[in-house]
C-alpha cells in the first residue's frame, strides 16, 4: 500500500492573552477554583483584526514555508475546520486558497464538526493523496472561539490554528491509519443566529469527550493491533488541562506522553486547532522514528484517531518555520475590559 | 470611505491578500501596485507578476486617531509608509506592538489581517497589514 | 511654448465669511459670493460669458453634482455656459488657470471664476472619508489611512530628516491665527499660543487639532477680463503676470522623497519664468497650509527658503505680515478656514485685497505690489502658482 502522511504543518497563535485571575476578578469568582478545576493559567485572545480566515491563512503560509519547495499551485485539495468561519455562507477555504496562491486549480471546502473539523478534512487529504487526485492536499484547523460573557465556557475559549499539508512524499511524519467513532451526541451545540453556544455541562464530560475519545483510541489501536506502549506521544483534544489526562489514564498512556502536546495550559482551548496545535508542538520535537497517537473530538460528537511515524526528514524541515512555542511565548497581556472591546462586545459602532 | 460594489474589492484581491506587484522583465525594476505598463520601457516593457517577500522598514509612520468609515471600530491605529527590501513602498496598517515601540527604520514583515466589513451584512475586506519583524523563531 | 495671447487682469472679488453657515445651502453660498464680485466689478449677470467653478465633492456632501449647472442656473445666468473644475483642493486654483486660459485666448471677455464648498452638513467618520477622496483611494484610503494621516506620515519624516520641532511647526498656526484676528470674513478670529497648539487633541500624530485646517462652508469668487478693458471696471485692476499647473504623483508612497512637493517646485519655477520674476519680487504669499507641516514645506518647495530651514522662519517671525516674507496674511487655511472647492479663489480674493491696499488693518503688508498664490491637491498631485501684479 502506498505512503501518506504530513509533508509539513504550520501553527499560529494571537499574541494577546487574558489571565484566569483576570477574568474571575471581573465576574467575582475564586481564580484558584478555575485554575485548579480547568488546568490553565491563561489563554489567547485574537487581535480585532483577526478572524479564522486570517489565522488559517498564518498557519497556511507557515506551512509552506516549512515544506521546503512547494509550490502552492500543487496543492490541489484545501479544506478548513473550524466552528467560527468569517461567513455563514462563503467560504473560508477560498480565501485562504485565494490567499496563499493556490488558485484556482484545487478543490476547497469549509468543513464543520465543532472541534474535529480540521482532522476530517486530514482524512479527506489522506483519500484524494492516496487515490492519486491530487498530489498535495492541506487541512486547516483554526477558530476564535466564541463565549457568553460570565459563562464558564469564557475560561477556555480562546483562538489559534494549524494547518497540515497531507501527501506521500517527502513526509516528516507517516499518517499509517486512521479510525473514527461518531454517535448523535447533544453535549454543546449553537443554534443559527444565536451568538454564543450552549452547552450540557457535565454531561458533555462522560457521554460525550470521554466516550468517544477513549472509544475512537481504542478502535484504531484495535485495528493496528498496537497498544500505548508502542506510542512514544498521545495527543488529545484539549478543552481544558484534566481531560486529555484522564483520558490516557483510562487508555494507558503515561501522563509524560501527554504533556508535551499540552498547549491548552498557556493558551486556552482553540478548538478546531487544539488536537492539531497539540500535533505540532508534538512534531516540534519528536525524532525520526517515534510514534504518536492523536485524538481529537467534536462536539456532536465524534472524533477522529490517527497513527502517525516521524521519519528521518523531520528534522530538518521543523527548522524552517516557527516552532508552536515561539507562538505560545510570543505575548502580551489585557485587562478584560480590553478583551471585551475586541470582542465587540462593548456594542461600539 | 462609502461601500463599494463587490467587484472593485475582488478586482484588487491579488494584489492585496499575497503583496503581488510587477517586474520589468526588459529593465528590471519592480512595482507596486502592479502595472500594465512600465513607466521605464513603454512599449518594450515585458512585465510579469511579483509576489513581495513583505519585508522591509518603516519610513514613516502616524497613529490615526479619528478614522474613516468603517474603520471607527478599530481607532486609534498605527499606519506606516513602508519601504519594501526590494525598492518600492507601500502604504498600510501597522499592527502587534505598542504605538511606542514603532520607529522609523524598524523592520517589519507583512502579515494578512481583516481591513474592515462592508457593515454587518456586507462582505469583509482582507489585506495586508505589517507587523514588527521577528526572526527570533530561527534556531541558531 | 510661446502663446500669442492677451494679459489678463481680475475685476471684481467677493467672498462669503468662512465657517459653519447652517442656515446656508451650496446655492446660497455662491450667490453671496458672485452677486458681491459683480458690485465689486459693477457688471450685471448678463454681461458674464463663461463661468469655471471649482468645488471638489457637492455629490458626497450635499448629494449634488452638475455643480456648474446648478451655478449658472440658480445666479440666474443661463444660457451663459458653465463648467466644474475638480482637483480636490486644488479645484479654486485650476479653475482661475482655467478662467484665465478662456480670457487669454481670446476666447471670452468677462468671465466668472468661483469655487464654493459645502461641508458641514455631514459630520465624523463621514466627512473624513468624503475627504479621503483627495488621496489614492485604492493604496492609501482602502488600508485606513486619512488625509491628516497622509500629512502626518510627512511630518513625522520631514522632523526625522530635518529637526524640526513641534513648537515651530505650531507656530505656523499661532501667526495664521493672528492675521485671521484682523479678518472679519475668517472662520477662527481668536489668537493662540503655541501651548494650546501643542496641547490640543491628537489628530494623526504628530499632528494635533490645531494643526489642522477646518470644515468649512464657503464661497469665493473672482471676475477675469483683459487687462486692457480692465479699467471699464474697476480702478485697480490686478494683473495675472503667471498661472501655472503642475501634476505629481496621487499615492505619498510613489513619490520618491516624501518631504518635498515636486509639482510646487515645477509650476513655481515656470510661473517665475513665464512672469520673468524673481523669489525676491514676491510681497505677500498665499501658501497652501491645509496642515501646519504643509505651509513650512511649501515654502521651500516654492523657493523661498532652503529645504529643511522652514521652521527658522517662524522662530524668527519674519512670516508675519510686517515680515520680510509675509504668509497667509488672511490666516491661511487654518485660520480663515478651509471650503476645499473655494480655497484656491479665496487665495486670489487675498492676494487683490492686499494689492489694492484693501486688507484691514494689522494685517495688510505695506507697499505690497507683487503677490503669489500656492494652491495645492491631495498630498502633492496637483499644484497651482499664480502670480498677480498691481496694474498701472
Amino acid at each position: 500500500m502506498s505512503r501518506v502522511g504530513i509533508v509539513s504543518y504550520g501553527a499560529y497563535i494571537p499574541r494577546w492573552r487574558l489571565k484566569i485571575e483576570e477574568i474571575a476578578r471581573v465576574w467575582n469568582v475564586n481564580a484558584e477554583d478555575y485554575k485548579r478545576g480547568l488546568m490553565l493559567e491563561e489563554k489567547s485572545v485574537p487581535s480585532p483584526d483577526e478572524d479564522t480566515a486570517t489565522i488559517s491563512v498564518e498557519a497556511a503560509r507557515n506551512a509552506l514555508k516549512r515544506a521546503e519547495g512547494i509550490k502552492p499551485q500543487e496543492i490541489g485539495a484545501l479544506y478548513v475546520g473550524s466552528e467560527s468561519h468569517p461567513y455563514a455562507v462563503k467560504p473560508t477555504a477560498a480565501i485562504v486558497a485565494e490567499a496563499i496562491g493556490a488558485t484556482p486549480s484545487l478543490t476547497a471546502v469549509d468543513m464543520e464538526f465543532a472541534c474535529k473539523a480540521a482532522t476530517a478534512g486530514i482524512q479527506a487529504c489522506m483519500g484524494m493523496v492516496k487515490a492519486g487526485y491530487i498530489k498535495y492536499g492541506m487541512s486547516i484547523g483554526a477558530d476564535t472561539a466564541q463565549s457568553a460573557p460570565g459563562d464558564d465556557l469564557e475560561f477556555t475559549a480562546s483562538a489559534g490554528g494549524a494547518a497540515y499539508i497531507i501527501g506521500a512524499n517527502d513526509l516528516v511524519a507517516e499518517i499509517e491509519d486512521t479510525y473514527s467513532f461518531t454517535q448523535d451526541v447533544p453535549d454543546f451545540w449553537r443554534r443559527e443566529g444565536s451568538k454564543y453556544p450552549k452547552h450540557g455541562g457535565r454531561f458533555t464530560g462522560e457521554p460525550g469527550y470521554f466516550e468517544h475519545v477513549v472509544k475512537c483510541a481504542k478502535g484504531l489501536m484495535s485495528k493496528m493491533g498496537t497498544s500505548p506502549k508502542d506510542y512514544d506521544y498521545a495527543v488529545f483534544h484539549e478543552p481544558n488541562g484534566k481531560f486529555p489526562l484522564r483520558a490516557a489514564k483510562i487508555l494507558g498512556f503515561s501522563e509524560d506522553k501527554v504533556k508535551p502536546s499540552m498547549m491548552v495550559c498557556k493558551i486556552g482551548n482553540t478548538y478546531s486547532g487544539s488536537s492539531l496545535l497539540g500535533l505540532a508542538a508534538v512534531l516540534d520535537i519528536a525524532k525520526p522514528g517515534e510514534r504518536i497517537m492523536v485524538t481529537s473530538y467534536g462536539s456532536g460528537a465524534g472524533s477522529d484517531s490517527f497513527s502517525i511515524k516521524a521519519t528521518e526528514g523531520i528534522e530538518k524541515k521543523r527548522t524552517l518555520a516557527p516552532s508552536v512555542e515561539y507562538y505560545v511565548n510570543q505575548k502580551e497581556y489585557i485587562d478584560y475590559a480590553t478583551y471585551s472591546r475586541f470582542k465587540g462586545q462593548l456594542g461600539a459602532e | 470611505m462609502s461601500f463599494l460594489g463587490v467587484p472593485s474589492h475582488w478586482r484588487r484581491y491579488k494584489e492585496r491578500y499575497r503583496l503581488m506587484g510587477s517586474r520589468c522583465l526588459n529593465c528590471g525594476n519592480v512595482f507596486f501596485p502592479p502595472t500594465k505598463v512600465c513607466p521605464n520601457c513603454r512599449r518594450e516593457g515585458r512585465l510579469e507578476d511579483l509576489e513581495f517577500s513583505g519585508k522591509g522598514k518603516v519610513h514613516s509612520f502616524t497613529i490615526i486617531r479619528f478614522a474613516p468609515e468603517g474603520f471607527t471600530e478599530y481607532a486609534p491605529y498605527a499606519i506606516g509608509l513602508i519601504k519594501l527590501d526590494e525598492g518600492p513602498s507601500a502604504i498600510s496598517q501597522i499592527v502587534d506592538c505598542g504605538f511606542e515601540d514603532i520607529h522609523i527604520d524598524m523592520p517589519v514583515e507583512a502579515c494578512f489581517r481583516k481591513l474592515m466589513a462592508q457593515g454587518k451584512d456586507g462582505i469583509i475586506c482582507y489585506g495586508f497589514k505589517f507587523r514588527p519583524a521577528n526572526d527570533s523563531w530561527k534556531k541558531p | 511654448m510661446v502663446l500669442k495671447k492677451r494679459d489678463v487682469a481680475i475685476v471684481g472679488i467677493g467672498s462669503t465669511s468662512f465657517g459653519e453657515h447652517w442656515e446656508t445651502g451650496l446655492k446660497e453660498l455662491v450667490a453671496e459670493a458672485g452677486f458681491a464680485a459683480a458690485d465689486d466689478a459693477g457688471i450685471r449677470g448678463k454681461d458674464i460669458e463663461l463661468v469655471v467653478v471649482g468645488n471638489m465633492s457637492g455629490g458626497r456632501f450635499v448629494g449634488q453634482e452638475h455643480v456648474a449647472a446648478l451655478m449658472a442656473d440658480h445666479l440666474g445666468l443661463n444660457p451663459t455656459p458653465a463648467v466644474r473644475v475638480e482637483a480636490a483642493c486644488a479645484s479654486g486654483g485650476v479653475a482661475l488657470r482655467e478662467g484665465y486660459m478662456a480670457v487669454a485666448s481670446g476666447f471670452y471677455d468677462l468671465v466668472a471664476v468661483g469655487g464654493v464648498e459645502k461641508m458641514t452638513d455631514i459630520y465624523g467618520s463621514g466627512a473624513t472619508s468624503a475627504l479621503a477622496g483627495a488621496m489614492d483611494f485604492e493604496w492609501e484610503a482602502y488600508f485606513g489611512t486619512t488625509f491628516a494621516g497622509i500629512y502626518a506620515l510627512i511630518a513625522q519624516r520631514y522632523m526625522h530628516e530635518y529637526g524640526l520641532t513641534r513648537e515651530q511647526l505650531a507656530k505656523v498656526a499661532v501667526k495664521n491665527h493672528y492675521h485671521a484676528s484682523f479678518n472679519p470674513l475668517a472662520h477662527f478670529q481668536n489668537r493662540i499660543k503655541v501651548e494650546d497648539v501643542l496641547t490640543s487633541r491628537l489628530v494623526a500624530d504628530p499632528l494635533r487639532l490645531l494643526d489642522c485646517s477646518p470644515i468649512s462652508d464657503g464661497a469665493a469668487c473672482v471676475l477675469l477680463a483683459p487687462a486692457e478693458d480692465a479699467r471699464k471696471y474697476t480702478d485697480t485692476p490686478i494683473i495675472i503676470e503667471a498661472t501655472k499647473q503642475a501634476s505629481g504623483t496621487l499615492s505619498l508612497f510613489m513619490r520618491k522623497n516624501i518631504c518635498t512637493i515636486e509639482a510646487t517646485t515645477e509650476a513655481a519655477n515656470q510661473a517665475f519664468k513665464d512672469a520673468g520674476m524673481s523669489r525676491k519680487d514676491i510681497d505677500v504669499i498665499e501658501v497652501h497650509d491645509c496642515f501646519t507641516i504643509s505651509e513650512i514645506l511649501s515654502l521651500e518647495d516654492l523657493g523661498f527658503c532652503e529645504k529643511g530651514k522652514g521652521g527658522k522662519l517662524y522662530d524668527d517671525g519674519q512670516t508675519y505680515s510686517d515680515g520680510d516674507l509675509p504668509v497667509n496674511t488672511d490666516g491661511g487655511l487654518k485660520a480663515s478656514g478651509h471650503p476645499v472647492g473655494a480655497t484656491g479663489v479665496k487665495q486670489i480674493v487675498e492676494l487683490v485685497k492686499q494689492l489694492r491696499g484693501e486688507a484691514e488693518k494689522g494685517r495688510q503688508v505695506k507697499g505690497a505690489e507683487i503677490g503669489l498664490a500656492h494652491n495645492l491637491g491631495g498630498s502633492g498631485a496637483t499644484v497651482v502658482v499664480t502670480i498677480l501684479r498691481r496694474g498701472d
